[in-house]
């Protein structure tokens, strides 16, 4: 015994060594296979406090960039609104909508790593849970994954674990939205059966099998595809409308019948 | 206030975590290139030092980094292999001259100093790279990051450290 004790003694600091990789590898591979830590991100209090605080002085270098962004969108917004044949009212407190959107600004993005997330300044305290959609005015960014009370992060759509479904624009062909950690404009879509007709230049927007995101938000164009090994289905790259690197304001979108719709998934799987 | 050890070591641990999270960590120069000056705290630590203290401040270091940059424990993982490394590599940069009692810094010359930090900032980017990414089809893609990375962090360790020479015991 004593010479156990002396052998481990005298090895300390390998022994410290080894017990700290093991511990960070243990963090890193769970959240490589599965989702992100829950306890360990940037959402947090003092990680999110600190990027808020930053966030609030670098925001002041782009105010005229974002307003003329803003205004732009609105001019959009407008121009869709007086087209519409029905008319809408902007009232939703009568609960018949069936999405709600939030506001959020980006306090921290990155886009260089593999595994990209992001970070908003809302969080639960604004009723923002996992599993809901982020966009911007031009396209979707990605997907809520953990919050805290004032914050959030949310896995980009360059995150190699990222996985959305999307489709061609005006058909119903849908595959998978993925990454492939290459470039941070282009990401791949999947799973496209040979059948379909794709040109490029063709706009892919989400599909309508996520309970996550509406349908019909554009996502990007085709920059090219190929045929997959098995000669099945196309691999296609899609230049994204958003460009990562400049992301400011952004909505949140709730889809107040998701849990309706998992239900029923879990239902039907169970029955089987 | 600023005199003792302990006090300096604190003050230079949180200024390279928010250096490095708020202003390095944000640069991505031609799209992917963000230097990782927080190797910059092996340079600069004691030499004679209380060992599975330093590794634990390591542990710490790169984990606070983690937090901030959500890449679980990865830069955790880089941080201790460096600290747990940094004797061997300061053997071979310093030569005989480390084994003595009175070994400073003062000592050396410039060269063995730089390479003291290539080494540093290349076992780091070996390890924190080839970890995130996790895969050997993207070989290529590791390499290129450990490059062109690593020439960034070195030539920025090599200036932030002559700006902030200081008196190393």
């Amino acid at each position: 015994m004593q010479r156990i004790i002396n052998f481990i003694l005298e090895y300390r600091n390998a022994f410290l060594y080894v017990v700290l990789t093991l511990i960070s590898l243990i963090i890193t591979v769970n959240s490589h296979s599965y989702h992100q830590s829950k306890y360990f991100n940037s959402a947090k209090w003092l990680t999110g406090s600190i990027y808020n605080v930053s966030n609030g002085i670098r925001s002041y270098f782009a105010l005229r960039q974002e307003n003329e962004l803003l205004h732009q969108e609105n001019e959009q917004l407008r121009l869709a609104l007086f087209n519409l044949e029905t008319s809408v009212s902007a009232d939703t407190s009568d609960g018949t909508a069936k999405y709600t959107v939030t506001k959020a600004q980006v306090i921290k993005n990155s886009y260089a790593t593999p595994r990209n997330y992001i970070t908003i300044d809302k969080g639960s305290k604004d009723g923002i849970t996992q599993d809901m959609g982020v966009i911007t005015p031009l396209g979707i960014l990605g997907i809520v994954e953990n919050t805290s009370a004032s914050y959030a992060t949310v896995q980009s759509v360059l995150n190699t674990k990222s996985n959305i479904n999307a489709k061609i624009k005006n058909t119903d062909h849908f595959g998978s939205l993925i990454w492939d950690a290459k470039r941070y404009n282009v990401v791949q879509l999947v799973d496209i059966p040979r059948s379909a007709s794709l040109n490029v230049g063709d706009t892919i927007t989400t599909g309508a099998m996520s309970s996550i995101f509406p349908e019909n938000i554009p996502i990007g164009v085709i920059r090219e595809y190929t045929l997959n090994q098995n000669q099945s289905s196309y691999t296609i790259a899609v230049s994204l409308f958003n460009d990562m690197t400049n992301i400011k304001n952004t909505y949140v979108v709730k889809n107040k019948d998701r849990e309706e719709i998992l239900e029923l998934q879990k239902k039907t799987a169970d029955v089987e | 206030m600023l005199s003792s050890p302990i006090a300096i070591n604190i003050f230079r641990f949180i200024l390279l975590v928010l250096t490095q999270v708020l202003i390095f960590n944000q640069l991505n120069f031609f799209g992917f290139i963000n230097p990782m000056v927080y190797v910059l705290f092996f340079y600069w630590y004691p030499v004679r030092n209380n060992r599975p203290l330093f590794l634990l401040v390591s542990f710490f270091l790169g984990f606070m980094i983690d937090l901030f940059s959500d890449t679980m424990a990865l830069h955790a993982i880089a941080a201790i292999t460096l600290a747990y490394a940094r004797p061997v590599l300061m053997r071979f940069c310093f030569g005989a001259n480390y084994d003595f009692q009175g070994f400073t810094f003062k000592s050396t010359t410039r060269l063995q100093r730089i390479t003291l930090l290539l080494l540093l900032v290349l076992l780091q980017h070996v390890v924190f790279f080839t970890l995130e990414i996790l895969s050997f089809s993207h070989i290529l893609l590791i390499l290129k990051k450990i490059l062109f990375t690593g020439i960034a962090t070195l030539v920025l360790c090599v200036l932030l450290s002559s700006l902030f020479a200081m008196e190393m015991d």
